[in-house]
């Protein structure tokens, strides 16, 4: 059953990215270019995510636990680091270079290109230095 | 302003949110793709990589079926019928891009989704710390390639 759910979920999840055009590189990085002929399309997409979600998780932790898991499981860190604010930074280049982020760049594998799949494959290689550089995890 | 576009970017958008509710409803669990990803890749947490592999399925599943369906689902600039948009460089580019988006988002445990869409969502002030950051740093690299290096489109 979990395994169903999560299935779903990536399924909403893709669906979404690409009815709402963020598998296009070209319209994030519009967005990107504020200096530029700009496209808002992006700060649909985020506003539209953010509010439903907002809404949707205070409704959904009002049950106490989860329909499939023992607890739900939220980060409590609060304080600012400088590997937090780094990895954002670094984060940033790359999605400005690319117009990809993790989430679009593994939902369009269905148009996949050799610049993709480059992508994705430095991407994960990517993960695993930040995993070392992390210790264990 | 193109208005069919951005009311296309609010309902998908919204899906994004509901994927975000429905996860975090049934398995108590953040959308963040590259936590998830990440996890699934290079931890194979016993009893926690099912689920995980599953949202990947999904997550690739997903504009397939928009394709297959056709009727101008996707949100493609200036390409109507089109669900996926190409690539803007070459795969160099891509592989620096790929390492530089793997890295940050590793080290900062999260992304657009984690901490832009999750993170923002839940009030937290690491997530909207991390995400104003990342959104600046794009800025800057797309305002550096475009308007000063001259490069890009």
């Amino acid at each position: 059953m979990k395994t169903l759910m999560g299935f779903v979920a990536g399924l909403l999840f893709s669906l979404g990215l690409a009815i709402s055009g963020m598998t296009d590189p070209a319209r994030v990085v519009g967005f990107l270019d504020v200096a530029g002929a700009w496209d808002p399309t992006l700060i649909f997409v985020l506003g539209g995510a953010v509010v439903t979600t907002f809404i949707g998780y205070r409704l959904v932790w009002k049950r106490g636990t989860p329909l499939f898991a023992g607890r739900f499981a939220l980060p409590t860190r609060r304080d600012l680091d400088p590997r937090l604010l780094g990895g954002a930074a670094l984060f940033g280049i790359g999605w400005g270079l690319s117009g990809y982020c993790p989430g679009p760049a593994v939902a369009s594998i269905a148009g996949l290109s050799q610049p993709l799949a480059a992508m994705l494959i430095a991407m994960a290689a990517g993960w695993w230095v930040a995993k070392r550089l992390s210790g264990s995890h | 302003m193109d208005m069919a576009a951005s009311l296309h970017g609010l309902f998908g958008g919204v899906l994004i949110g509901l994927s975000a509710v429905w996860l975090m409803a049934t398995l108590g669990r953040i959308a963040g793709i590259s936590g998830i990803l990440s996890g699934l890749i290079w931890e194979r947490p016993e009893g926690d990589s099912a689920w995980r592999l599953a949202f990947l399925a999904g997550l690739i599943v997903g504009p397939m079926l928009l394709m297959l369906a056709g009727g101008n689902l996707g949100n493609v600039a200036g390409a109507p019928g089109a669900v996926i948009g190409a690539p803007i460089g070459g795969t160099g580019l891509m592989l620096v891009a790929g390492l530089l988006v793997g890295l940050g988002t590793g080290l900062g445990s999260g992304c657009t989704s984690g901490h832009g869409v999750c993170g923002l969502a839940r009030l937290s002030p690491r997530s909207l710390a991390a995400t104003l950051v990342f959104v600046a740093a794009a800025m800057l690299t797309v305002y550096g390639v475009r308007h000063v290096l001259g490069g890009g489109a």
